[in-house]
């Protein structure tokens, strides 16, 4: 293993933190895809071409980085679902649970206001987003503050229930003349606009507004110190006279509108109708890129991003070598393993 | 309703119990020594497609079980060098874990997707031999299902009644307490982490060998977070576990019951009662949870330099 401690003191430049941080995120990134290489040399896939590929697609095109930015938006805005509530010491593992009923309270909107013009129909089906998302983390964040049942079981019990919901409304009620596993196309107007002709969507901006507002209340609000002062000693911070039950409810409630709002961009910017199972793992992999970024809203950034060339790369890879898109999972899983077995990198991450 | 619709539907509850409660004491070993293993879906996914390669391959059922556990006590090795050596963050490795194992999954099981393998025999219950053919062929599990319990007393007397249960629970209610009274909580943890694997193994071979008898990707549909949600329900206990999973399975036989009646309830909605009664236990057993979870469950052990 490269150690940056041992061979710094002969280069100045490295006695930078930054760089050495930077230096060895990038002797990470390349392990991962050393051993991910093993696995497509034995697929009988050719690794170099493979990389080559996924670079010259995801970075040299104007097209393919918009696609990695596109697959940005969901994780930037469920890693934050978790990021939030980890600062007063809540665990949310519900974020795919609550990205469902958010899409649900969104598709709901879009489909009984269809009618209104899109000024009028988006902020509704935003509010209505994070409002379904809100709901499905009270339930947790209730019976956690009166100390009944820990958080993070209850929103994993959450989790599998969710998508049945959608399954129901969309075969009872919302299914298309054509087609009972979606609802019919949204119309224009409950579509999240879109920029320079790509997929990018509001909620791109949306997701980078809401991480540069976490970081801003954190650090400069009543409230973000009372929410730290919770997240490092929650009895000594109820003694202080700070609300806790109140706290761990209403954190938890807006972090599950977050990942409600990232269902409702998804259905509204991205798909533009609401799938059946049309998450694919989007709350779980919020959840590793907040524990992987500390929770940090610039290690949210990097990370979501770095992920996200994985994930584009890997729908390139399957289109192009005919590589099953599960295997990318395998990427992204050695990626993170790469990570988590160092740390002590990730500053001011407490375990 | 006949007789036979409610007996079809207790077998097959059998059937699916099974996996479940092999799954769910393999991760009761794992969360007694400290450790939630949230992967759990992923060690399931590789344990199965690789026993069930393997079964393919050579022809033998037990060939593949084997394969099965010792793919599952592998799979746990790799959380065990996160979490324990490196102190990673348990969930996170646990969710990592997870992709893995659906990437690794469908890459073993590619081929083998709708393959035919020989099973294992299934054997009558006993004293029921007197009943008419159509019945009896209800009641023919194979050898795994009548393991189980036993299973579950195996565990409880090796947690309960081992010297080395006792330095695992040790462990898992403080791991330097441990250290100082003699034991290695590094050892003990990866330990568990391989039992733990391995029985999670047995319960995927179990699924995939024994009783549905073909690879499909995503075949454990959410089983590994249901154990980890039994573990806690049966409150970290390898006999309320047997509980656990019944209860669990009565709720999803209860639900096809309800489905084979012909009641004009969305097969979606009913498919979501397993998991609302488990957290409606979960409520109603809320109130002394706190005394019975390994206290330094979650925690790293930094190790005593």
């Amino acid at each position: 293993m490269l150690k940056t401690s041992e061979i710094a003191p002969c280069f100045p430049i490295l006695q930078n933190k930054t760089i050495i941080l930077v230096i060895r995120y990038l002797f990470m990134i390349l392990l991962a895809f050393l051993l991910f290489g093993i696995i497509l040399l034995i697929s009988g896939k050719d690794p170099l071409q493979s990389y080559k590929d996924i670079f010259t697609y995801t970075m040299g095109s104007a097209y393919g980085f918009s696609e990695v930015l596109v697959a940005m938006i969901p994780m930037l805005l469920t890693a934050l679902a978790v990021a939030l509530p980890a600062r007063v010491g809540l665990i949310n593992v519900g974020g795919e649970g609550q990205l469902y009923i958010g899409a649900a309270f969104a598709t709901f909107g879009a489909l009984t206001f269809s009618s209104l013009p899109a000024w009028l129909l988006l902020p509704i089906m935003i509010i209505l987003g994070m409002l379904g998302g809100a709901l499905w983390a009270f339930v947790p964040g209730y019976l956690k503050s009166i100390g009944l049942v820990n958080e993070t079981i209850t929103t994993l019990l959450l989790n599998p229930i969710a998508p049945k919901i959608i399954g129901f409304l969309i075969f009872g009620f919302w299914h298309s003349p054509m087609d009972t596993v979606k609802t019919p196309n949204f119309v224009a107007a409950a579509r999240l606009p879109t920029f320079f002709g790509t997929r990018i969507h509001l909620g791109l901006v949306i997701g980078l507004i809401l991480l540069a507002l976490f970081w801003l209340f954190m650090k400069y609000t009543r409230w973000g110190l009372e929410m730290r002062a919770i997240g490092n000693n929650a009895q000594a911070a109820r003694r202080n006279g700070i609300p806790l039950k109140k706290y761990l409810i209403v954190v938890m409630c807006i972090g599950g509108a977050i990942a409600g709002l990232a269902g409702m961009s998804q259905v509204s910017g991205f798909y533009g109708v609401l799938l059946l199972n049309f998450s694919l793992s989007l709350g779980y992999m919020g959840f590793m890129v907040s524990w992987l970024a500390g929770g940090e809203p610039l290690g949210i950034l990097l990370m979501s991003f770095v992920i996200s060339v994985i994930i584009t790369g890997g729908n390139l890879l399957q289109l192009t070598r005919g590589v099953p898109y599960s295997v990318i999972n395998l990427l992204l899983a050695f990626t993170v393993f790469v990570v988590l077995a160092r740390p002590n990198l990730i500053k001011g991450k407490k375990v | 309703m006949t007789l036979l619709a409610i007996f079809g539907v207790i077998s097959s509850a059998i059937f699916s119990g099974t996996s479940l409660l092999y799954t769910t004491l393999g991760e009761v070993i794992d969360e007694r020594s400290g450790i939630v293993n949230l992967g759990l879906e992923g060690v399931l996914l590789v344990s199965a497609s690789s026993g069930f390669a393997v079964t393919s391959l050579t022809g033998s059922p037990y060939l593949g079980i084997l394969v099965s556990v010792l793919a599952g006590g592998m799979m746990n090795m790799i959380l065990g060098y996160l979490v324990i050596s490196r102190k990673a963050n348990q969930l996170a490795s646990g969710l990592a874990l997870m992709f893995f194992g659906f990437g690794l999954s469908a890459l073993i099981g590619k081929s083998f997707v709708g393959t035919k393998i020989n099973s294992l025999p299934r054997l009558l219950l006993p004293g029921l031999e007197g009943l008419p053919r159509l019945y009896t062929s209800l009641f023919k599990f194979d050898p795994l299902i009548y393991l189980v319990i036993p299973m579950a007393f195996l565990v409880w007397w090796l947690l309960f009644r081992t010297r080395w249960g006792l330095g695992l629970r040790a462990v898992g209610e403080n791991a330097d307490i441990a250290y100082a009274s003699g034991r290695n909580p590094h050892l003990i943890r990866y330990q568990a982490l391989f039992v733990g694997g391995m029985l999670a193994g047995l319960g995927a071979a179990q699924l995939a060998i024994a009783y549905a008898m073909n690879w499909t990707e995503y075949m454990t549909a959410g089983r590994g977070f249901i154990a980890v949600a039994l573990v806690i329900f049966s409150k970290w206990h390898p006999l309320r576990a047997i509980v656990g999973a019944l209860i669990f399975s009565a709720a999803v036989a209860f639900q096809l019951l309800l489905q084979s009646s012909g009641v004009q309830i969305s097969p979606f909605l009913l498919d979501t009662i397993p998991y609302l009664l488990t957290l409606i236990v979960l409520i109603a057993w809320g109130g002394n949870r706190k005394h019975s979870a390994p206290a330094s469950l979650g925690r790293v052990y930094q190790g005593s330099e």
